[in-house]
């Protein structure tokens, strides 16, 4: 016999359900976005094939297909069988297009053709074509495509090494003279304001007249140099035939590299691959940063995260000792906690407009009028630069670092602190050799919060001192090598800057993807590092593996 | 009110004098007068609540680290009133070291925490500290059982070998007097044995008291007990008068496990 209980409305397995449901969703979303910018990301470089395709009204397109999307039937509006393809057939100046849609219905044959060249060069985006001959000053080097792609490789060495020789008088000797000359400049100004009395203000004049005239010398040497490197790499071109039969000539020295995608085995295309990926990773951008590399962005956002640390940690965990551990809990010190706390909250580009205020013409411009008083009106510290943005960004972060302190300093044990009080320590001592120690992983965990904040923000760098292009890094060999009042790139902006404010976006598509991939790669491995560390430390603290 | 009459006992190493105690406006403490005799262990018993452990934490001013905490009356120590606004407290503590009712070594390494006392009261020398760190764990009768694992993390010891690393690092400051409050409340017998036996050794060196939950061990381990009940002092004697035929019928229905 079976007894009837009133059946209740099991809720609990629906609430149990629900909470389910909704973390899946948000790992979904998640994983999805990391897959997406992954996997785009990391295809953006990799070689496309080169489709030669044959179209019904006679001409023929030659480029790699990007996407494919359906048309809806003219009749129905319903999505039939029926495409159109997005070709990449680059050439800019000659078509004026990088991208070009192309009915599927037009298309009347398709080939992969072997000895299809494509050029990526310093300016106007990629080429298609087939090789025709290469010329020199001294006449015709090369011709028909297989002489041509064989005589192709040591010329493009050659002049791969000549741009590296005149970068290197570019930015090393040159860079290294006009240094040089801008400290006599400073020189001569702080002379003439200083005005001392003759002979000394003579003595000193001609001196730095001398100095200028050897600095000079030395300029022109170097820029005779320039040319006539210049001059060596202006030397020779490829001369390539189009899809529709027409020549055009591209200049060796313009040629980053060049391959014939359709001809490459999986071992080929895996090195063109890798030297695509270290251009990318470790190159100078291009075409308003659309192209190249962006190792510029890279190095300022990793520089930036790292003085923003150096400046936030102390900081915050010095406030928060003093809030924890010092001062008499009451209104006051709840009030200041929930300050701290909606501090956290406040839209970044408020912290950016007070970093500009505060730090760029407040601070910065004191430093100036007070130790570079010679540049002014150039500002040196009185602009956007690496060191406010940092500063900034720091302010930014502080609250986090403050939360995550305090619950650590809280986390460790009132008979600890005793035990060490019962042993004559002064609160000061507990604090330094007990507590802190033990509250150190709570200080890590702000640590990694506040450079995963720091890593992703970008609107208030905008007006702190991160730039579109900075010609130069904020670390080199100029002593004292390390200028923090400098300007820098920073991945964010940069994905804003070549997705969203570049001429070419449709083109510049890829690389967003894969500079993104790149800065959540980064901002990931920082906290990696900071988490394996913390629980080293917890592992420590709890009594495995001291 | 009158205080209990005291027993003529032999040279004492601290004197309570009326000491009074309130938390905020409650009295905790009333008129408690005791001596602890010099290297003779000195038991505290009573109820929960009747304030054994706050006058236990009295004895090294521990006490100044709760808010709201008044005292009045003296503790004389070395001739002298522990609440004199001259005494440094840390020095003080350094004189009469504590070990609590939880085990609460520091989260570093066993060396590392029966140094601690010693390297804050400025001992540096490497030579000097293992020196100082054997003979306290040595005293505290753990050498042996962790002499092998001197840099692994204290918190990997049982329950027993922590709490004889706190007493350890207490005598590692080398104190005159050594305050134990309830030190065995959350030992198994084996290691609660162990500590008496430890109390019995240390007592040839040190003057002892100790809180305790616990009548039989009271009986077993100390020479003196002082009965607590309300935070007034009810009867101080020697042990086994005490126990055996105590003066107060308070003290004679406690022991006998009437109350309490």
């Amino acid at each position: 016999m079976t007894t009837r209980t009133p059946r209740r409305l099991d809720l609990s397995a629906l609430f149990t359900w629900l909470t389910g449901a909704a973390l899946a969703l948000d790992l979904l979303l998640i994983v999805g976005l990391l897959v997406l910018v992954a996997v785009r990301g990391a295809g953006a470089l990799w070689p496309h094939p080169v489709w030669s395709l044959g179209l019904a009204d006679g001409t023929r397109v030659l480029g790699e297909i990007h996407s494919r999307e359906p048309i809806p039937d003219a009749e129905t509006g319903r999505l039939g069988d029926a495409g159109r393809i997005r070709v990449r057939i680059g050439n800019r100046d000659v078509s004026g297009l990088d991208f070009r849609w192309i009915d599927e219905t037009q298309v009347t044959s398709r080939e992969t053709p072997r000895d299809a060249v494509l050029v990526e060069r310093l300016e106007w985006g990629p080429f298609f074509g087939f090789p025709a001959e290469i010329r020199t000053r001294a006449g015709v080097v090369a011709s028909g495509p297989d002489s041509v792609w064989t005589a192709f490789g040591p010329l493009h060495d050659a002049k791969v090494a000549l741009r590296e020789r005149l970068r290197d008088v570019e930015r090393g000797a040159i860079g290294d003279v006009n240094h040089e000359i801008e400290r006599v400049r400073l020189a001569e100004r702080r002379l003439e304001r200083e005005a001392p009395p003759e002979p000394a203000r003579s003595e000193r004049a001609a001196a730095l007249a001398a100095r200028r005239a050897e600095l000079e010398a030395r300029y022109e040497t170097h820029l005779a140099e320039l040319r006539a490197l210049r001059e060596e790499l202006a030397d020779g071109e490829l001369v390539l035939t189009t899809a529709d039969g027409a020549q055009h000539a591209i200049p060796l020295g313009q040629i980053v590299r060049a391959s014939q995608p359709n001809a490459l085995g999986l071992g080929g295309k895996l090195s063109l691959y890798a030297d695509r990926i270290a251009e990318f990773v470790g190159g100078q951008p291009r075409e308003a940063n659309t192209e190249g590399g962006i190792f510029p962005a890279l190095f300022g956002t990793v520089m930036m995260v790292f003085l923003m640390s150096l400046f936030v940690v102390p900081f915050g965990v010095v406030a928060a000792i003093y809030l924890r551990e010092y001062a008499r809990e009451g209104f006051v010190t709840r009030a200041i906690r929930i300050a701290v706390n909606n501090l956290a909250g406040v839209p970044s580009i408020v912290f950016g407009v007070f970093g500009l205020g505060f730090f760029v013409y407040g601070v910065g411009g004191s430093i100036d009028r007070l130790f570079f008083a010679d540049a002014l009106p150039t500002p040196t510290f009185g602009t956007g630069g690496i060191l406010w943005a940092s500063l900034t960004l720091s302010l930014l972060t502080v609250p986090v670092v403050i939360v995550a302190t305090e619950e650590g300093l809280a986390a460790v044990p009132q008979a600890v602190r005793q035990g060490s009080r019962a042993l004559g320590a002064t609160h000061f001592e507990t604090l330094r050799r007990v507590v802190i120690p033990a509250a150190a992983p709570g200080m890590l965990t702000g640590l990694i919060l506040a450079m995963a904040r720091a890593a992703g923000e970008v609107a208030p760098l905008m007006i702190v001192g991160m730039v579109k292009l900075a010609p130069t890094l904020p670390i080199d060999h100029h002593p004292p090598f390390v200028h923090l009042e400098r300007k820098f790139m920073h991945l964010g902006f940069h994905i804003y800057d070549v997705g969203f404010q570049s001429p070419n976006v449709e083109a510049a598509a890829p690389l967003v993807f894969a500079t993104t991939a790149l800065l959540i790669a980064i901002v990931v491995s920082l906290n990696l590092t900071a988490i394996v560390l913390r629980n080293r430390l917890r592992r420590q603290l709890a009594g495995r593996g001291v | 009110m009158t205080a209990p009459a005291l027993p003529l006992i032999e040279k004492p190493a601290m004197r309570v004098i009326d000491l009074k105690l309130w938390y905020g406006s409650s009295l905790a403490l009333d008129s408690i007068s005791l001596d602890l005799p010099e290297r003779r262990i000195t038991a505290f018993i009573g109820p929960s609540g009747c304030g054994k452990s706050t006058l236990l934490r009295c004895l090294n001013r521990m006490n100044d680290l709760v808010d709201g905490v008044r005292t009045e009356g003296s503790v004389l120590f070395g001739g002298r009133s522990i609440f004199d606004p001259e005494v440094d407290v840390n020095a003080l503590r350094k004189r009469i070291g504590m070990v609590f009712q939880k085990s609460n070594p520091f989260p570093k390494t066993v060396y590392e925490n029966v140094a601690y006392g010693p390297r804050i009261h400025g001992v540096r020398a490497k030579g000097e500290l293992d020196g100082i760190v054997e003979r306290g764990l040595r005293a505290a009768a753990l050498w042996d059982e962790v002499k092998d694992r001197l840099h692994e993390s204290a918190l990997q010891l049982s329950g027993g070998q922590q709490q004889r690393l706190c007493i350890a690092r207490a005598l590692a400051v080398e104190p005159e007097v050594l305050l134990l409050d309830e030190p065995c409340s959350a030992l198994d017998p084996v290691a609660t044995a162990k500590i008496e036996e430890l109390l019995l050794e240390l007592r040839e060196h040190y003057t002892i008291a100790i809180v305790t939950h616990n009548m039989q061990q009271a009986a077993r381990v100390s020479d003196y007990t002082a009965f607590l009940y309300l935070g007034r002092l009810i009867e101080f004697g020697e042990t086994r008068e005490l126990f055996v035929k105590p003066r107060e019928q308070q003290t004679q229905d406690y022991i006998t496990g009437r109350f309490g």
